[in-house]
């Protein structure tokens, strides 16, 4: 099996995330709704001639991206592979209430062009005149889960070498709204903010000093909490590793009643565990499992743990392997293990 | 993911064992060959949607209505299924059974499916009553394009590796690819995958502002085409690994021999004039099939019948065949451009033509792009067939293209 090392990772999110030099963030005040990123000045890195036309995901995954290329020093990747649940809603959203306040009429393309899933993806090959594999997939809280795999799997058939990965979504102004206002009536709805942002990677094939390397990922559609349990078992020993050697689990917890899968994996596999979380400092979407990835590469990297993501400490170092765990609304779960 | 296989150092060859179609031109396979055979077009005036370019546009509409799909998929009258799940699901079950899978867990099965479009058709008929109307409020959570992939796959008792691709109008294609790609690395041993986009008011206006609709049946390669026509469809393709499928006796209908993915770099919407995006992605294609120019017997070309696409695909087709150009021929006279369906659709109709040993004919050609010279086929041709090279190339620059062959 070939390695799959992150040779930079960059995160634009509610928090500081792009600039930061402490990644010890604060609770996101949960009287708060929706979340949206602090952006990065976005002229550094986009001329303001095509900042102007790009919708938020556009502007964050774009410059996410060409962040992660300066770190990772590289110039061209192998290939780009991006993720995204909602894809370019704000696009979406402009042209279909163009269409309906003007009865179809005087409608302009651009909001349309983009509007498609793939505009980030596109727009970050074409800035890099990159003619290499390109891939976009949309399979809501697993969609960069997707796009992890697909360059694993690259890494593993000798395709590339240093492949750009990311996950990205953007608030939007209307949709979500529905989005919330269900939640809100709901018995038992989502309790964090709803959240945004890009989080982007350079992987490679090849290890580098201190690179931390992404072991396994698996996801599942369909499964019951028991189910889970035992997925997660074999998981494990998939990986050589009974759940002491876990020195931390990431969970996914938003809140909602589905947070029992990660309760329920917590009070028997992972009893003994350092638990954290991470929605409560980002906030909840669908490829907020990128962000998640980029708060554990940085916990490995810096070996210290944010206070605001502790569920549960058992903290000793070195810390090694981190395990990450994620599912929304009770299905696409998502395992992956990562270590240094 | 782990490996299925233990000693997984020679991949194995990824037969296709089903196969599934809806669209304009019938509700099966089997319509689906008799329309091709018969050169009869599905495509004519829109009826199912309410627009104000009815009149300006030819759409390629499945015949059947939502009503009569849900019906035919059993469907509780609660269901939030929007038109790309139903046609998504009613495909993906005739490929399932057409592969005679009896028990989908008797082995390792993923569902890849490709949408552009997800649950507009209902986000845009609803969007002004999702606050207020209770009884609209379940297609919130439909629009997303996971839905129809998360529907299909609960339908079919799929569980494990699910997802969905959306890179415009190559979409299925590289869903086809993940599939194969998965199979050969041992990590699934059998995988359903394709595309599903219903037509909606979104992509009409859209293409209109962008002056891609042809007002008339469109003429795919023709020095006078104006625009392509837009279409629905969903059409799924069962790849198994080569070992399973021969244990089980089960009949073949091909390989999934290369495929390449590309980017043309080069415009959001537009493809560059030497088309290299399409160039690459058929030069990978050959080089992971092992197959030298001269062995593609037949071309389902992308050839959406826009100026652009057509002339950009033609220079990419000289560049990669030299003057040893096979027949080729688009099939998007008869279904229309069927978006992330395509794709599929169109594997489809290449597995047919390798059944059948006939290429299909390029409807409403008559007079050949001047800069390239390139003739389609234009009436049903028997012959030969071993291997077929299909393209897509969508928005973004999204190149791909698959080889299916026979043996």
């Amino acid at each position: 099996m070939k390695g799959c090392y992150i040779h930079s990772a960059v995160s634009i999110s509610a928090q500081d995330s792009f600039d930061a030099k402490s990644f010890d963030f604060k609770i996101l005040e949960n009287t708060v709704e929706k979340a949206t990123a602090i952006h990065p000045n976005y002229r550094d890195f986009i001329p303001p001639a095509a900042s102007r036309r790009m919708a938020t995901g556009v502007k964050m995954g774009v410059t996410a991206a060409k962040r992660a290329l300066q770190l990772a020093n590289l110039e061209q990747p192998d290939a780009i592979i991006t993720g995204s649940g909602m894809g370019c809603i704000e696009d979406t959203e402009k042209f279909l209430n163009s269409i309906i306040a003007n009865n179809e009429e005087f409608l302009t393309p651009t909001p349309f062009i983009q509007s498609t899933h793939n505009t980030v993806g596109a727009q970050i090959a074409l800035g890099l005149k990159c003619k290499a594999y390109n891939n976009t997939f949309v399979h809501g809280s697993l969609s960069f889960e997707s796009a992890l795999i697909d360059a694993k799997q690259l890494f593993q058939e000798n395709e590339a070498q240093n492949i750009l990965v990311g996950g990205v979504e953007e608030l939007g102004k209307e949709f979500v709204d529905y989005v919330l206002m269900m939640e809100t009536s709901s018995n038992q709805g989502i309790k964090v903010p709803f959240g945004e942002g890009a989080s982007f990677f350079v992987l490679s094939s090849e290890p580098k000093l201190g690179a931390v390397n992404i072991h396994d990922i698996e996801t599942i559609s369909l499964a019951s909490e028991n189910d889970i349990i035992e997925r997660m078992k074999v998981f494990l020993s998939n990986n050589n590793l009974t759940s002491e050697k876990v020195d931390a689990i990431i969970f996914g917890n938003n809140g909602d009643s589905f947070d029992s899968y990660y309760n329920n994996l917590a009070s028997t596999l992972f009893e003994e565990n350092t638990q954290l979380q991470y929605k409560n400092i980002s906030g909840e979407f669908y490829t907020v499992s990128a962000f998640g990835l980029f708060m554990a590469t940085k916990i490995l990297e810096e070996q210290k743990i944010p206070s605001a993501m502790l569920i549960k400490n058992s903290f000793k170092k070195p810390l090694k392997n981190i395990l990450l765990y994620n599912q929304f609304k009770g299905r696409n779960h998502s395992f992956m293990l990562i270590s240094k | 993911m782990q490996n299925t296989e233990q000693n997984n150092s020679t991949s194995c060859r990824v037969a296709i064992t089903g196969m599934g179609i809806i669209s304009a031109i019938g509700n099966s396979v089997e319509e689906n060959l008799a329309s091709l055979l018969k050169a009869e077009t599905g495509i004519g005036s829109i009826s199912q949607i309410e627009t104000i370019h009815s009149e300006n546009i030819k759409v390629g509409e499945v015949k059947l209505l939502n009503v009569e799909l849900q019906s035919h998929l059993n469907l509780p009258k609660d269901n939030n299924f929007t038109r790309t799940s139903l046609l998504g699901l009613y495909a993906a079950k005739e490929a399932v059974k057409n592969a005679e899978i009896e028990d989908i867990k008797s082995h390792k099965t993923g569902l890849i499916s490709a949408t552009t479009i997800g649950g507009m058709d209902k986000t845009e008929q609803h969007l002004k009553q999702f606050e207020t109307d209770a009884a609209v409020q379940k297609y919130i959570n439909s629009h997303h394009a996971g839905d129809s992939t998360q529907k299909i796959a609960d339908a079919l008792g799929i569980t494990d590796f699910v997802t969905t691709i959306s890179t415009a109008c190559s979409s299925a294609t590289n869903a086809i690819m993940l599939g194969t790609r998965l199979i050969k690395a041992g990590q699934l041993e059998r995988v359903i995958v394709g595309g599903t986009d219903s037509l909606s008011k979104f992509t009409i206006n859209g293409f209109k502002t962008l002056m891609l609709q042809s007002e008339e049946l469109c003429k795919p390669f023709d020095a006078n085409r104006n625009g392509l026509n837009l279409g629905e469809a969903a059409a799924y393709l069962v790849l198994e690994a080569e070992p399973i499928a021969k244990k089980e006796n089960k009949s073949i209908l091909g390989y999934v021999s290369g495929y390449g993915n590309a980017n043309d770099a080069f415009h959001q919407t537009a493809s560059s004039d030497d088309g290299e995006g399409a160039y690459l992605a058929m030069q990978k294609a050959l080089k992971i099939s092992n197959l030298e120019t001269s062995k593609i017997d037949y071309i389902n070309a992308h050839g959406t019948a826009t100026p652009n696409n057509d002339l950009s695909e033609s220079v990419a087709i000289k560049r990669v065949f030299d003057n040893n150009i096979p027949d080729f021929s688009s099939t998007k006279a008869f279904t229309g451009h069927t978006l992330a369906a395509a794709g599929a659709v169109e594997a489809v109709f290449s597995v047919l033509a390798l059944q059948e040993q006939k290429v299909f004919p390029n409807l409403n050609f008559k007079t050949e792009i001047s800069e390239t010279g390139l003739i389609p086929t234009t009436k049903l041709k028997p012959k030969n067939i071993n291997h077929v090279l299909s393209n897509s190339f969508g928005f973004g620059g999204n190149c791909s293209t698959i080889i299916l062959s026979k043996e």
